[in-house]
């Protein structure tokens, strides 16, 4: 009896010894490797906080979390603004049977490489790109405009990518929506737009902000698209890591600015984390 | 109650014990392969055209590992195992780098064809330490002025000014490695890149600056050879051969010129690592990328062209008249080296590049 007392303990042990052992190999042990480091001096080791101090005090390393910010605030919420209306489209409007096709094709970009799908955006957005090509053609402008290599190229190459991603979480929020809900609201007298703004917003707001939350912590720590179509006019702060690392293999530096970065993104989760449970409050 | 014959646990042990006789044989397989000759390279040297016929002639497997930047390179040793790497690519000024660190063997001078380099490009200043030689420049180059000559005048590419004159504004990309580039502002300034102490830094700040005023992107490799191939730019500030000799046969209106100023010099150089468990075969590729014929396929590479330093090199007319292989002597003569600067002056360099970088 005692020994079948100990399997019953032991199973959940078993179960879930897998996926501790994997957090523990690739995330907690390289977490705590990489604070050691951040707190070694590059230069002959021993112990510094130099590496945080240079991010506190130099301007141009604090400007680069300030570019994360505002470039990632504006992604994420162009994205949603683009994102939800689309979503709403494809769980009310598309019919059942076609509403799997129209999600496939709306994830096709998924498909593509993530960095061939940037030098696409390059090309478009080139000098002698389609987009400047056709407002010449047209005659709406006499000079190609400068689209490539801005924080605006930064921004559309993002808000390609993560309008896809939105869209998934916010469709299947709507879709787990109750037609209920509705209904009731009809019965006591409100309208189409009161129901949405009182009743169905409310409702799907988990969907929107577990979108939000993910298309914050990827588009922050992201280094392809900034690089590729920023045109190094503004670092980010992936950018800032990659040079300490790249330039002078100054790990420490660059732990120091991931552990920054962290300490953000752990911020944004506790912003979020009351609509980020999985069960439905 | 009984005890299930399939215990999570043992059904673990079990899975755990295969996992570790498929680690084992993993590890066999590893050491089986340490005939291999493993190189830490350049792009260039990556390029099957090159590296092929050595793998035929010796019967062996060029492993190769690509990074940019001696800090990445030198990183990447730190964190391998003695005798996991047999040859380094680095630049010509970073061998003591190397050396100080204890990584590099001495080179056999007997063994290597020193007498058919071009002169200048020997480097013996930073490849030699201590009375020996650790390093060999295999190509070399400038990093100046790359432009497309259909679209600026020529003759304001022979200055430095240029690049930051008005009439470019827009126009213009810059490389993004700080130290040729930095070099050129110095040059700009009319200060010898072998000179630069921190007290240039604010007057080479400003001609970063100004630069970066005048500038469309900052780029590295490819984003640059990109930028001023598809017309997105005019000039490249640090392009040169480099850039434009591999694009010659799609884009003839691509060139470079070596301004009345002066221009940087790059040389890249090979070491063998002090702990290779495979010398012999390291010194045989080193003497094959060294040789008339290794010259002339690196110079080529698919990944970037260069000049040989090899006068030998076995190139065709065609392409010694594309890399201005005839040229070489007055455009050395006119060349500086790369700024050696020590470790403090170096994070002073990077930080005002990454001011440079995010200046509005």
């Amino acid at each position: 009896m005692s020994i079948a007392g100990n399997d019953k303990r032991a199973l959940p042990w078993a179960l879930v010894t897998p996926a501790l052992a994997w957090t523990c190999a690739f995330f907690v042990l390289p977490f705590i490797a990489m604070g050691v480091s951040s707190l070694t001096a590059h230069e002959g080791g021993g112990f510094t906080t130099a590496n945080y101090s240079q991010f506190f005090t130099d301007p141009s390393y604090w400007r680069a979390m300030v570019n994360s910010l505002e470039v990632t605030a504006i992604v994420t919420v162009i994205s949603i603004l683009l994102a939800y209306p689309f979503a709403w489209i494809l769980a009310e409007m598309v019919p059942e049977r076609w509403q799997r096709l129209a999600l496939m094709l709306a994830v096709l970009p998924f498909w593509t490489s993530y960095v061939v799908r940037s030098y696409s955006w390059l090309l478009v957005l080139a000098q002698n790109g389609v987009i400047n090509r056709t407002l010449t053609g047209i005659g709406l402008i006499g000079e190609p405009l400068q689209l490539a290599n801005t924080r605006f190229a930064t921004v559309t190459g993002f808000v390609h990518f993560f309008v896809m991603l939105l869209t998934l979480t916010i469709f299947a929020n709507l879709k787990q929506l109750s037609p209920s809900y509705r209904k009731a609201a009809a019965d006591l007298g409100a309208g189409p737009v009161r129901t949405f703004v009182h009743v169905v917003l409310p409702l799907t707001l988990p969907g929107i902000m577990v979108g939000a939350f993910l298309t914050f912590v990827l588009c922050i720590g992201d280094y392809i698209t900034p690089q590729i179509l920023g045109g190094n006019n503004e670092l980010v702060m992936p950018q800032l890591v990659m040079m300490q690392i790249g330039r002078r293999g100054d790990f420490p530096l660059a732990s120091a600015l991931a552990i920054i970065l962290m300490a953000v993104v752990t911020i944004a989760y506790l912003a979020c984390a009351r609509w980020l449970k999985i069960e439905r409050a | 109650m009984t005890i299930n014959a399939c215990n999570p646990l043992s059904t673990l042990k079990s899975h755990l014990s295969a996992a570790c006789a498929a680690a084992t044989l993993l590890l066999a397989a590893g050491g089986a392969q340490a005939a291999d000759l493993n190189a830490l390279i350049w792009c260039d040297h990556s390029d099957p055209a090159l590296l092929e016929p050595f793998e035929k002639a010796n019967n062996v497997k060029v492993n190769v590992k690509e990074f940019e930047g001696t800090g990445a390179g030198l990183a990447i040793v730190e964190q391998s195992q003695p005798g996991d790497w047999d040859v380094m690519v680095i630049d010509s000024i970073d061998v003591p780098r190397g050396v100080e660190k204890g990584l590099f063997e001495p080179l056999p001078e007997d063994k290597l064809p020193f007498s058919d380099l071009f002169p200048e490009v020997k480097m013996d200043k930073s490849t030699i330490v201590d009375g020996k030689r650790y390093g060999i420049t295999e190509k070399f180059g400038y990093n100046t002025i790359g432009f497309n000559k259909t679209k600026v005048d020529p003759a304001d590419m022979q200055s430095l000014a240029s690049l930051t004159s008005d009439k470019y504004k827009g126009k213009v990309a810059i490389y993004d490695y700080y130290l040729p580039v930095i070099g050129m502002a110095a040059l700009a300034i009319g200060k010898k890149t072998a000179d630069l102490t921190e007290a240039d830094l604010p007057a080479l700040k400003a001609e970063l600056l100004k630069m970066k005023a005048n500038a469309k992107l900052v780029g590295e490799v490819t984003a640059s050879q990109t930028a001023l191939a598809t017309g997105e730019v005019d000039i490249l500030v640090g392009g040169g051969e480099w850039v434009t000799a591999g694009l010659a046969k799609e884009n003839p209106a691509l060139d470079f010129s070596i301004p009345k100023e002066g221009a940087v010099l790059w040389s890249q150089s090979l070491a063998m690592f002090k702990d290779s468990k495979n010398k012999d075969m390291a010194l045989k590729f080193i003497q094959y990328i060294l040789s008339p014929e290794g010259q002339a396929r690196l110079a080529t590479s698919s990944c970037y062209w260069g000049m040989p330093s090899n006068t030998k090199a076995t190139l065709t007319d065609e392409q010694k008249k594309i890399l201005r292989f005839d040229e070489q002597p007055g455009f050395l003569a006119r060349a500086q080296a790369y700024p050696a600067p020590n470790a403090d002056l170096d994070k002073k360099m990077q930080d005002m590049w990454t001011e440079m970088l995010q200046a509005q």
